[in-house]
């Protein structure tokens, strides 16, 4: 299973943390208003006692009632000021803080949808998903606990070490020689810690992923019977999270066992080393237990640093992970190419030669470079293995105004690579890609991605109704009218039987549908808004005869003023378009009209026909 | 990156659906019925086996919190006895404090750790039992459970619900049998310093009670919204990252945005709600218990003024009275992630009473021994009846035989039930009426590897695992050797590419330079059914990426894994037809047409102009 790499050690609790603080600062008055009312909930607490002592040496030893009900009074008030002190801390925060996790969250979420198509591509959805769930839980259990309770815990220490060294200095220091080794432990601890941590929600991000497979491979899963392997290979992975969680318990144990021990040991050391005082007559028997009661009443804060400092390394850990995904970077609007617009293409270049007779000409006279055109296209996946060849060589490709060009291409030749540039899905390594005459780098992508539209291979569809589905691809101003003409085009009428028409719900939470069916409903999406320019990656793979040859005569019509790029793998979707090109070798080796090159290109001819090509052995054998 | 293919069965919508929308049965709203005590019992049946080493746990913390409580009794001693004594020049006494005080020290720290390291051990195993329960169950259920629940719901139910019910173990335990100890131990302790206040303490227990059991109502429905609230956005958030390519290409990113802050902003305020009911809880209790410490020192001081309480028993029950109501708040901590994970335990209960609709047979026959040399078995629909949950019968009484060794081809329209035949022949469904019968044998008698044997379908959608090339060819058969793996690829003209590919075989598909094309994908996942090796071998779309050198090259090594197999073969484009023994047309589920290609090519039916049609587009 792919861990996503931790990143190097020489990492810092607090510095991780303090990459929060942007999140944190919209909130940082209440936060600091909850802090400030904890450390005075706990000065009350620290009062309360005292009143408590003046009780019984004052009015109750010397038998006042008045002085008892004033006492009592008081401590009553001082009661309900510290619970509502309490309750005041836990309203202050309690909707900041859900409000931060969800606007991590909802950045996350938007980040992601933003990073280049590549990052997905590398990252496991189930990595990303554990950073936007369990590792937001975890920061918000930080804002709440330890991130104010080291602070509160941290004054009510200093105060009560204060108070004891007041009370007698020679035992004050006693019990803070303990404190040292402590700091000792728990700074060694951090950093073992930190790495069995990372390591666990790594592996649960595994863990997340694989579940997610198992789900969205169910039907190769159960095609195969696989399901007991399957399960086999999720109990090794949940096996192997076990003992990460164990090894974690096993240092949170030991800083427990430190934490535990070695204040009590000062304590002990403490009460002997007062006993032998008070014995000698050097401290009063009152003084000493006022102290060892000041001891006792710290050991909750002190106990207690180890399990926030626990929290707070897996919130460092988690904010690491949070933070590998937001620092990678979004797509650039524009490259540094700006302002290439207009360059003048070598026009004709692609060859007016052999047209087939149906390119309609543009409507007025086409400025030089109008169209589609590819120059000098190179492209190589950013994170290819440095050496290999790259994917498209040197591509030089144009697709006139209003003409629609069919590519072809053998099997993984990169022809939905290519498509997939066009958007700016994916980046050129070299080269550039002009619309009409424009730098697709030098256009914002929202408007590139306005004037081309595009029907992917896989059709996914979104959890929306249909007429949703389908309107994406139009603008805001879409009307119904244009759904129905793209229903229709796409020859997509089997909506209008759906159980609410083009108002019911499909995708991943609605009605599910036949591969035919989200296929033309993804045509339909590509055709709806009138696109200028349109990208097709083979559009009618999953459809029967009929419905293709129906679909094809629609869409006919469609492409007769728009510019498109058709992938095809069958003669019948070549046909669509008024020419072909053929990608081989990373390069467009042949351009021409279907039956042109079926005559002349070989390779073409075989990829088309599946005759053989010359030098290849006979025919397969038939049965 | 392969989006959610939920390839449903042709004509399913398009068929004569009801025009009302499916009665609710609970997983529009993510709610699934789960029997009574379904979430008392699941909690039960994961702690059962644990039953040993939870005591275990509980006694060492039991003899920890005694080592802990055994402070305050030593400082007594030692300022009662051990001073004296050393006035008196006797150290023993003191030396008895110092060591009991050093044996109590390290007996704590001890304990402590055994304690954690102890229930670490028996939190770690329940989740793995209970995360493999998940796992297993969802395995075992049927494709339409599947294609109804949604991927994002289940990754919630087996992460941020297995999550929670780990918090409530890995702290609750803990707190939960502290809390009990000192409540017990401080009562009886107050009881028996004075009758008196420590009834009055016991009665301060009255309203807290009622406290509690408000915030137990309460939280528990702000938690069982704040799972459905999380699972939504879950679901969101998959569906997102599954379909990125779309999102880009539509600028769907700020609709998106849109439409995530809502369901985002819905989880935000029910755990709001949440930490809104804990401060309130909070508020309370400490309330009450500030209120009876005040109450008992008034009492108390006036009895002391009285002469009928000593000043060190006051003092003492109200030191007492003060640790008495600390753990209140650790109460509360305890019940937060006690409810929070019922709630979630009842989501799990629920997704776990599912039963598959397609059930392993209670008692699994086996396959007759093959006849003869040849691979293939018999097929028969016996008056098969089948329609999907949304109504509308899809195949209404069907019956087809294929002999063992047959190669059919079924052609037909989209919905006219093509799609639903193989699935039933796959069982992914079992049909509502008649049976489906492989060499005489019912499917829904044969055990899954059994079964598994017999029949495997290859389906456009070409999902590709994590893992390397070769792992996801061999999910065919996973024993297989690199080198059966590298003929099953090279039979199909797979190899070269593979090959090509950074590191072979052994390239992770999610990895540097892993990228494969859906044509690619297509040609993976035929080398897993070859290396199969099945009795029957369904093709639903299996080439439908494939240029036409590729489908030419599965043909010729298909015309070869074929021979003797009984195969069907679905397919839009004709030319898979070619290599058929026998060609079905189908119509709204029922065959109107079955012969030789030759025979229905030269007639004058459905087929004949189909082929026609696909002849004309080839020209």
């Amino acid at each position: 299973m792919p861990t996503t790499p931790a990143p190097a050690q020489d990492r810092s609790t607090v510095r991780s943390l303090l990459r929060l603080w942007p999140y944190v600062r919209p909130v940082r008055a209440r936060l600091a208003t909850a802090a400030s009312v904890a450390i005075a909930a706990s000065l009350v607490g620290l009062v309360i006692p005292l009143v408590l002592k003046w009780m019984v040496d004052g009015p109750v030893a010397g038998r006042d009632p008045a002085g008892v009900w004033l006492g009592a009074l008081f401590l009553l008030l001082l009661g309900v000021a510290e619970a509502l002190l309490f309750g005041l801390r836990r309203w202050l925060v309690a909707r900041p803080l859900s409000h931060v996790e969800a606007r991590m969250r909802a950045e996350l979420y938007g980040h992601l949808q933003r990073l280049p198509v590549a990052f997905h591509d590398r990252w496991a959805s189930g990595q990303l998903l554990s950073r936007g769930t369990t590792d937001l839980m975890l920061l918000r259990i930080f804002f709440a606990f330890p991130m104010t309770f080291l602070l509160v815990n941290g004054v009510t220490i200093l105060v009560g070490v204060v108070i004891m060294l007041v009370q007698d200095w020679v035992l004050g220091l006693v019990v803070l020689g303990a404190a040292l080794p402590v700091m000792v432990t728990c700074m060694v601890f951090e950093r073992k810690y930190a790495e069995v941590a990372r390591l666990a929600q790594d592996q649960v991000g595994d863990l997340t992923t694989v579940v997610e497979e198992s789900v969205l491979g169910i039907r190769i899963v159960k095609g195969f019977g696989r399901h007991r392997s399957q399960a086999r290979a999720f109990r090794k992975l949940a096996g192997t999270l076990r003992g990460t969680e164990l090894r974690k318990a096993r240092l949170l144990a030991a800083i427990w066992a430190v934490i535990v021990t070695l204040p009590e040991l000062a304590v002990g050391a403490a009460l002997v080393a007062g006993a032998v005082r008070v014995a000698d007559g050097t401290l009063s028997a009152g003084t000493l237990v006022a102290f060892l009661s000041t001891a006792l009443a710290l050991r909750w804060p002190v106990e207690s640093i180890g399990f926030l400092l626990a929290l707070s390394q897996e919130a460092a850990t988690a904010t690491d992970r949070y933070f590998e995904v937001m620092d990678a970077r979004p797509e650039e609007e524009t490259a540094g190419t700006a302002g290439a617009a207009g360059t003048a293409g070598t026009a004709g270049a692609a060859g007016t030669a052999g047209t087939g007779g149906a390119a309609k000409p543009p409507s007025g006279p086409a400025p030089p470079g109008a169209g589609l055109r590819f120059e000098a296209v190179r492209f190589r996946f950013p994170d290819a293995p440095p050496g290999s060849p790259p994917l498209l060589d040197h591509v030089d490709l144009h697709v006139r105004p209003g003409e629609s060009l069919a590519l072809v291409g053998a099997t993984g030749s990169g022809k939905t690579t290519l498509t997939a540039l066009v958007p700016r899905l994916h980046e050129v390594t070299a080269g550039r890609i002009t619309l009409d005459g424009r730098d697709i780098t030098a256009l914002p992508r929202a408007e590139l991605r306005a004037l081309v539209a595009v029907a992917f291979e896989e059709p996914t569809l979104f959890s929306a109704s249909v007429g949703e589905n389908v309107l994406m691809g139009a603008g805001d101003e879409a009307s119904p009218d244009a759904l129905d003409r793209a229903l229709s085009v796409a020859h997509a009428g089997f909506v209008h039987e759906l159980p609410e028409g083009t108002a019911t719900q499909v995708g991943e939470q609605g009605l599910s549908l036949s591969g035919g069916q989200r296929q033309r409903l993804a045509l339909a999406r590509a055709v709806v808004g009138r696109p200028r320019f349109l990208v097709l990656d083979d559009p009618l793979s999953a459809l029967d005869v009929h419905t293709e040859a129906a679909v094809e005569a629609a869409l006919r019509e469609v492409l007769a003023d728009t510019t498109a790029l058709i992938v095809a793998h069958r003669p019948s979707t070549v046909l669509l378009a008024d020419r072909v090109a053929l990608l081989s070798g990373g390069r467009i080796a042949a351009v021409g009209t279907h039956h042109e090159l079926l005559r002349t290109h070989a390779e073409y001819a075989h990829l088309m026909s599946g005759r053989e090509e010359p030098g290849d052995h006979e025919e397969g054998t038939r049965r | 990156m392969t989006a959610p293919a939920t390839t449903a069965p042709e004509g399913k919508p398009a068929g004569d659906a009801p025009p009302d929308a499916p009665a609710d049965d609970g997983f529009d709203r993510d709610v699934l019925p789960s029997p009574p005590g379904a979430t008392a019992a699941l909690l039960r049946s994961l702690l059962a086996p644990m039953r040993a080493r939870v005591g275990c746990a509980a006694l060492v913390l039991l003899l920890q919190q005694a080592a802990v409580q055994a402070g305050p009794l030593l400082v007594a001693y030692a300022i009662d006895r051990a001073v004296p004594a050393l006035r008196a020049h006797d150290t023993g006494p003191l030396v008895a404090v110092a060591t009991g005080y050093l044996l109590c020290a390290l007996a704590a720290g001890g304990l402590q750790y055994a304690f954690i390291a102890l229930s670490a051990r028996v939190n770690q195993d329940v989740l793995l039992d209970l995360r493999g329960r998940i796992f297993r169950h969802a395995q075992a259920l049927s494709v339409d459970f599947h294609e109804r629940y949604t991927s994002g719901r289940l990754i919630s139910r087996s992460t941020t619900d297995v999550e929670s019910l780990r918090e409530l173990l890995s702290e609750g335990l803990q707190e939960l049998i502290t809390v009990l100890l000192s409540f017990v131990w401080i009562s009886a302790m107050l009881l028996w310093l004075d009758l008196g206040l420590g009834a009055v303490a016991v009665a301060s227990f009255v309203p807290l009670y009622a406290l509690i059991r408000s915030y137990r109502r309460r939280a528990r429905r702000v938690y069982a919204k704040r799972s459905t609230t999380i699972a939504a956005v879950i679901v969101k958030f998959v569906e997102t990252l599954n379909g990125i390519r779309p999102v880009r290409a539509f600028r769907r990113e700020a609709a998106n945005d849109a439409g995530f802050a809502v369901l985002n902003g819905r989880h935000e305020r029910v755990n709001g709600d949440a930490l809104l009911e804990m401060a309130r809880y909070v508020t309370g209790s400490r309330l009450v218990a500030n209120t009876a410490v005040a109450g008992i020192v008034l009492w108390g001081g006036y009895r002391v003024a009285d002469g009928t309480l000593a000043l060190g028993v006051l003092a003492a029950a109200v030191l007492y009275l003060r640790r008495l109501y600390d753990p209140i708040d650790r109460l509360g901590m305890f019940l937060n992630s006690y409810e929070s994970a019922a709630a979630s335990l009842q989501k799990i209960a629920g997704l776990l009473a599912q039963t598959p609709s397609v059930p392993e047979p209670a008692r699994p026959r086996e396959l007759p021994a093959l006849e003869g040399e040849h691979p293939g078995r018999e097929v028969v629909f016996e008056d098969v009846r089948f329609g999907y949950r949304t109504g509308g019968e899809v195949l209404p009484r069907f019956g087809l035989t294929i002999p063992a060794g047959q190669t059919v081809a079924v052609v037909g329209s989209t919905g006219a039930g093509k799609s639903t035949l193989a699935k039933l022949l796959a069982r992914f469904y079992d049909p509502s009426g008649g049976r489906v019968l492989l060499d005489g044998t019912d499917l829904r008698d044969l055990a899954v590897p059994e079964l598994r044997r017999g029949v495997v379908m290859v389906t456009q959608e070409a999902f590709l695992f994590s893992g390397t090339v070769a792992e996801n060819i061999a999910i065919g058969r996973p024993d297989a050797s690199r080198e059966e793996i590298e003929r099953a690829a090279k039979a199909l003209g797979a190899h070269d590419f593979i090959a090509a590919l950074p590191d072979g075989y052994d390239t992770d598909v999610r990895r540097r330079g892993g990228r494969i094309s859906a044509g690619q994908r297509q040609l993976v996942a035929f080398a897993r059914a070859l290396l199969a090796d099945p009795a029957v071998l369904i093709l639903d779309e299996a080439t439908s990426s494939l240029d036409i050198p590729g489908e030419r090259d599965v043909q010729r090594a298909m015309a070869t894994v074929l021979r003797g197999r009984t195969a069907v073969v679905i397919a839009h484009r004709l030319s898979t037809v070619e290599i058929a023994d026998r060609v079905l047309v189908m119509e709204h589920g029922r065959i109107v047409e079955d012969g030789t290609p030759a025979e229905l090519v030269a007639g004058r039916g459905r087929f004949a102009e189909l082929h026609r049609t696909w002849r004309d587009s080839l020209a």
